[in-house]
């Protein structure tokens, strides 16, 4: 670099220069803010995309029948196991008795779901007084007549190229002008689990899968990581072995996830023989991949502990673990536990391990337990976004929607953790 | 020393939940495991006989044909799983590899047809085409007008036949690890390229040589690999009227007002030119049942039943409104015998 003239330093040349310091310096400004634009823009778009596609499954279309409970469909003890589709039919074609032919009678039954004879069974379960009396009962409608209210089929086609055909769709004009068709909350897809019928589909089995394995995950993986970060930060000599045992950690957190899924697949599965598809194998594969995470930011944590209080500690007599437990964890504690939520909701959102270990499954049944086979919420969005029914597409958006809820939640216990119990230097 | 004895609490929580489950090694659910393209009609009947038996509902892992057979012929016992589901027939080797495990009795099961089709947005006209011209637009090599085989050089619909539109050949499709992509080039490829005498003579001369020819995709950017996510290409679809896309028939049964099929050697891709064999782009769907696991895991007979009954497989029974195509009454009689005999297949010759 030259220094230019030595008697004025506010010459020209060193206006000039300043000049390209200052504009570099704004460059760099703009070049920053671009990025954050670009990246927020990405973010704005799949966020709007998410929720236009997927806020209308948050409503589900309901038909109301007056159906008659006639003593007649109920023969035997079991009332589990009455004809209930049957009441159902019988119902519709009461109230349309100009549906005659039986195909026109085929169309018909197709305005409600499959799920609202098992509505039916379990009103009467729980209160078989029901027997013989006439009652009002909103049930389900089909996935097809739920997209025509959302205004997702082309009526203008032709009648050959659309799931609605006219004559439903005049039943479905007639309903509505009678009041016995409508939108309502659809609590089903928080309260059932997977179903290949779209309007009786709900995410509670996947997040209680999700869950689990979490949960698995994190008893496993905190406890671990904590105490193999207080080793290697407190009490690991520092030799050889240290330090490869610390760039071997650093290189699995590096890993692709579906390294571990094999790795479980090898161990748990085939030579520990723990069964497949259940959170207990999903969270011990999860375990591996958060451990990592867990120990770097553990580490990190004892790390920023100032050394005088480990001085202090020691110089009024506490022994090394003392010196540990009692003063230096506890301040690093803040730390450990936003690393580790950060590493849950990794966990969370991951799905290539559980391909390995058969977690991308269809399961009807809700997980009762660690070791029912069960799903978890991304692998539900996986299999729902490549189902061929067009109401599905709704479900995907919404079940983002809810995995994105709890990853905000999450990082946001991190967030609060850290500020709340943050000890500054 | 509240810390310690929580994070001691918690390690021991931890490890007597892992340690539990090893021992109890039973299992109260059906085990399915096999193809996508079967999944979605396994899925259906699995749902409902959860539904209206008192047995648990199964368990079906999406895992492709081929992977499906793997876990099936891993063994017998409640670790392997008891039923797969394949859009392709078994393979000798796989038998064998069953047979090697100790998986002698399998029961074979057809449960209907599906069609592939070859569609386009509803946009665009619709076109007609045959295997011969689905071959020389996708095909990587193709033989000239010395009957010398060269590399492709169609770019649109035009050059390949004179009555196709002038439009850029862009095809989206599944990619090599997909069964429907198996069947496609099996159905399509191979029948369109033996309508041509110079390939007729390689596959006389060497088989191999003309599977290889026949089945080989473009890979200069005409056929597209789109992933196997078919309501993608759908959308896709949607988006661009020139591209055509390939999938399986219950894509174009969901979204018949926004896509279409093309007709195939004069036959347009419906329920019936499919049921009826019609439609050259079809193949038959199965599954297959582990015979030493029934009576040791509840249910299997049962599912059996419905799965083979008039109202799942049946004309007008619930899988057709899912869009399997039935097959023929005689077979449909056949194959429901079979499964109620529990007929295992004839052993690996």
């Amino acid at each position: 670099m030259q220094t230019g003239n030595q008697d004025t330093p506010f010459n020209k040349e060193f206006n000039k220069r300043l000049k390209r310091r200052y504009n570099a310096e704004r460059r760099f400004k703009r070049l920053g803010l671009l990025a954050i634009f670009i990246a927020l823009g990405f973010l704005a778009f799949l966020l709007s995309t998410v929720i236009s596609n997927g806020y209308s499954a948050f409503r589900q279309t309901f038909i109301q029948l007056d159906i008659f409970f006639e003593k007649s469909y109920f023969p035997n003890e079991d009332l589990a196991r009455a004809d209930y589709q049957t009441i159902i039919k019988s119902t519709l074609r009461e109230q349309f008795p100009e549906v005659t032919s039986r195909q026109d009678k085929q169309l018909l039954y197709s305005l409600v779901s499959n799920g609202a004879a098992f509505k039916l069974m379990n009103m009467v379960v729980k209160n078989p007084k029901l027997i013989n009396t006439r009652q009002l009962v909103w049930v389900p409608a089909n996935d097809d007549i739920d997209m025509l209210m959302k205004d997702k089929i082309d009526m203008s086609q032709p009648e050959s190229d659309r799931r609605i055909k006219d004559k439903v769709f005049s039943w479905v004009e007639t309903l509505a002008s009678n009041g016995r068709i409508t939108m309502k909350f659809n609590t089903t897809f928080f309260t059932s689990g997977d179903s290949r019928e779209p309007e009786l589909a709900g995410i509670l089995g996947a997040a209680k899968g999700s869950f689990y394995t979490l949960l698995i995950t994190l008893l496993l993986s905190f406890p671990i990581g904590v105490a193999a970060a207080i080793y290697l930060e407190e009490f690991a000599p520092d030799n050889r072995a240290s330090a490869f045992i610390e760039v071997n950690i650093n290189n699995l957190a590096a890993v692709p996830s579906i390294i571990f899924g094999l790795l479980g697949l090898a161990i748990f599965i085939n030579f520990w023989g723990i069964p497949r598809s259940t959170p207990l194998v999903g969270g011990l594969v999860l375990t591996l991949m958060t451990l990592p995470t867990i120990i770097i930011a553990s580490r990190a944590s004892l790390k920023s502990v100032p050394p005088s209080i480990r001085e202090a500690a020691l110089g009024i007599g506490a022994s090394k673990i003392q010196t540990v437990f009692h003063h230096v964890l506890p301040l690093a504690m803040p730390g450990m536990l936003t690393g580790t939520i950060i590493g849950m909701a990794q966990a969370l959102g991951e799905t290539a391990p559980l391909l390995m270990i058969g977690m991308v499954a269809f399961i009807v049944d809700i997980p009762g337990s660690i070791t029912d086979p069960s799903a978890v919420l991304p692998v539900q969005i996986y299999l729902w976004a490549d189902s061929p029914e067009r109401a599905f597409t709704e479900k995907t958006s919404a079940a983002i929607l809810v995995l994105l809820a709890f990853l905000v939640v999450m990082n946001a216990a991190a967030v609060l953790l850290r500020k709340k119990f943050e000890i500054k230097w | 020393m509240k810390h310690k004895r929580l994070l001691f609490a918690g390690a021991l929580a931890a490890v007597t939940i892992a340690s539990a489950p090893v021992h109890g090694a039973s299992r109260d659910y059906i085990a399915i495991v096999g193809s996508s393209t079967v999944y979605p009609f396994a899925t259906v009947v699995a749902e409902q006989f959860g539904k209206t038996t008192q047995f648990k509902t199964p368990k079906i892992e999406s895992t492709g044909s081929g992977g499906g057979f793997k876990l099936f012929c891993g063994g017998v016992g409640v670790e392997h799983p008891d039923i797969t589901n394949a859009s392709r027939a078994i393979k000798k080797s796989e038998q064998e590899q069953c047979a090697a495990n100790g998986i002698t009795d399998i029961v074979e099961v057809k449960i209907g047809y599906d069609g592939i089709v070859v569609a386009n947005a509803k946009t665009a006209d619709q076109i007609k085409l045959s295997r011969k011209d689905i071959y020389m637009a996708l095909a990587k090599e193709v033989p000239g007008a010395d009957g010398k085989l060269m590399a492709n050089p169609y770019k649109t619909w035009k050059e390949v036949n004179p009555s196709l539109p002038d439009v850029a050949i862009e095809v989206l499709g599944p990619p090599p690890t997909s069964g429907t992509r198996d069947a496609f080039v099996e159905l399509a490829m191979e029948s369109g390229a033996r309508k041509f005498e110079t390939l007729a003579e390689i596959r006389e001369k060497d088989e191999k040589d003309f599977v290889k020819v026949s089945h080989t995709l473009r890979e200069d950017g005409a056929y597209i690999e789109a992933g196997e996510n078919d309501n993608l290409i759908v959308q896709k679809l949607q988006s661009n009227p020139h591209a055509f896309g390939i999938f399986g028939f219950s894509f174009l049964d969901q979204n018949p007002d926004v896509i279409q099929g093309s007709m195939v050697d004069g036959e347009a891709a419906t329920f019936e030119n499919i049921a009826d064999g019609k439609y050259p782009l079809s193949r038959p769907l199965f599954f297959y049942v582990k015979k030493a696991h029934v009576g040791s895991i509840p249910g299997i007979i049962e599912y059996l039943a419905e799965f083979s009954s008039e109202k799942a497989w049946g004309t007008d029974g619930y899988l057709a409104d899912k869009g399997l195509i039935p097959m023929p009454d005689a077979e449909r009689k056949q194959y429901a015998q079979s499964v109620k005999e529990l007929k295992p297949m004839a052993a690996p010759k």
